[in-house]
């Protein structure tokens, strides 16, 4: 009785609603993109009247902000920080580099598409976006959530046999275990 | 068996009350630290949502025994703390379980929840963990001597060892012990700051120093569990701290505004100043806080 899809559909509404109002970010910051960061969290932004506030370790993040190009070394990195991450948990791209490699494209050490190797639940383009831009993308996030549609944490899951592939492609010296769970 | 009735019902209520009454301080705070840096700020209800969200959080994480032990070691030390401060002066439900001698027990039991913390944070295994327990053990050793020489001043002064029997003394002489032993006060009131841990004492959850400290590998449940035995704890130290100096309260509302005040003194201090280095917080608290609380000694000996 308790276990219908009635109660569900109840427990679905304020479990999303509570995700949705408080987003603790974990901002990997390598890219030249993350020097929006601080404006959007300070007075003039001031991003937390959203309920999003910065979180130190990845075990207490719900949403990796990836901000800009990743080498494939630093890949190896945010693999292990974001597995580290407990569900359920949000993935951001933030800049054109992590949409098609921007204006690093053809460079011979970063990676193009973030999607391949972590599964995105939203981009902000632009190069680099401004913190109006940020916050966009961050309300885009809280309707996903709310609509139960921000499931990368589970595509993740799902597929990780062809994520861990195409992770492996790029990363020629794993020297790590298979999964960081 | 009446009596037994109304001591768990107003167990019961006294505790959610001090979760209640922390949750939106808590969120207060925030909103004042947000107003003071020219923010918005978020919604005073904001530390409920983040509670609610962790509590909905999956936790794949496994440290062992003592991971798991932490958090629920902290909220029943928290509460156990609570049941032994009388929040309101008489009423039905809020007087608690005392005994005369509950100050000394008192003194024992609130460091037993950071206790709890440091043992969950060593299981662990994290370096920051480990760093910041040993800077929260050296920090306490600086603000509990100022805090237990006032302590002990009153309890010489009034000869006695309840708080109980503090609130009657303050009632019946018709003073605050604010007033009639101010070096006490003084002395306890600059330690106060360190049992909070807002700047410039919060060296232990540094965030961007020792990425949140002790907390490090604590996310979901128990990071919830921490967080609502730290505001249920943040409002037991600042009844007892009513009670014992600001004469107690006779209902909740006179309790709530001498409580949000002197809530408000760590908060602002915070806002305005950097952290300290662990030796320049122990400094400061074996300086000028315990000088007082020599005064307070000898002021109540003789
Ligand atoms: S999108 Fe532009 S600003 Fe962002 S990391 Fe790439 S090059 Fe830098």
């Amino acid at each position: 009785m308790y276990n219908d899809k009635e109660s569900q559909k109840i427990v679905d509404i304020i479990q999303n609603y509570a995700r949705k109002h408080s987003l603790f970010i974990l901002a990997y910051g390598t890219g030249c993109g993350a020097i929006e960061i601080p404006p959007t969290m300070t007075s003039r932004y001031d991003a937390e009247r959203f309920g999003i506030r910065g979180s130190a370790t990845p075990r207490q993040a719900d949403v990796l902000l990836i901000t800009g190009y990743l080498a494939t070394k630093s890949l190896k990195r945010v693999i292990k920080v974001y597995e580290q991450m407990q569900d359920p948990k949000y993935v951001i791209g933030f800049g054109s580099c992590t949409i098609n490699g921007g204006m690093y494209w053809d460079s011979y050490n970063t990676i193009n598409v973030l999607d391949k190797y972590l599964p995105v639940d939203v981009y902000i383009n632009g190069c680099m976006p401004r913190p109006e831009a940020v916050i966009a993308g961050f309300v885009k996030l809280q309707k996903l959530i709310q609509q139960g549609k921000a499931d990368g944490w589970d595509i993740y899951k799902k597929n990780i046999d062809e994520y861990k592939a195409n992770q492996k492609k790029i990363i020629t010296n794993w020297v790590m275990p298979d999964f960081n769970f | 068996m009446e009596g037994i009735g109304y001591k768990i019902l107003g167990a019961v209520l006294t505790t959610i009350l001090a979760f209640v009454v922390g949750m939106f301080y808590g969120g207060f705070s925030r909103k004042i630290t947000a107003r003071i840096q020219n923010r918005v700020g978020p919604p005073v209800w904001q530390n409920f949502l983040d509670v609610l969200k962790l509590l909905f959080k999956k936790t794949s994480v496994r440290y062992g025994f003592m991971h798991h032990i932490a958090p629920l070691w902290m909220i029943s030390m928290s509460i156990t703390t609570l049941m032994f401060v009388p929040v309101l002066n008489d009423g039905l439900f809020f007087t608690n379980l005392n005994f005369s001698g509950d100050i000394i027990f008192l003194l024992y039991i609130m460091v037993m929840g950071s206790l709890g913390m440091a043992l969950g944070a060593g299981s662990t295994g994290n370096p920051n963990s480990a760093i910041g327990v040993s800077r929260g053990l050296t920090q306490m050793v600086g603000f509990e001597i100022p805090w237990v020489m006032a302590l002990v001043a009153l309890m010489i002064q009034y000869k006695t060892t309840s708080v109980t029997g503090l609130m009657e003394v303050q009632s019946q002489s018709g003073t605050w012990l604010m007033f009639s032993s101010p070096f006490a006060f003084i002395a306890a009131l600059l330690a106060m700051p360190g049992m909070f841990r807002y700047s410039p004492f919060d060296i232990v959850g540094a965030p961007s120093e020792l990425a949140s400290g002790p907390i490090s590998e604590f996310g979901g449940k128990y990071l919830s569990t921490m967080m609502t035995s730290g505001s249920i704890f943040a409002f037991v130290k600042l009844t007892l701290y009513v009670d014992i100096f600001m004469g107690g309260a006779s209902n909740l509302i006179v309790l709530v505004l001498k409580t949000f005040t002197l809530y408000m003194y760590p908060v602002l201090w915070g806002t305005v100043s950097a952290r300290f280095r662990t030796e320049q917080s122990v400094r400061y608290f074996w300086g000028w806080p315990t000088f007082f609380g020599f005064i307070a000694l000898i002021y109540a000996a003789f």
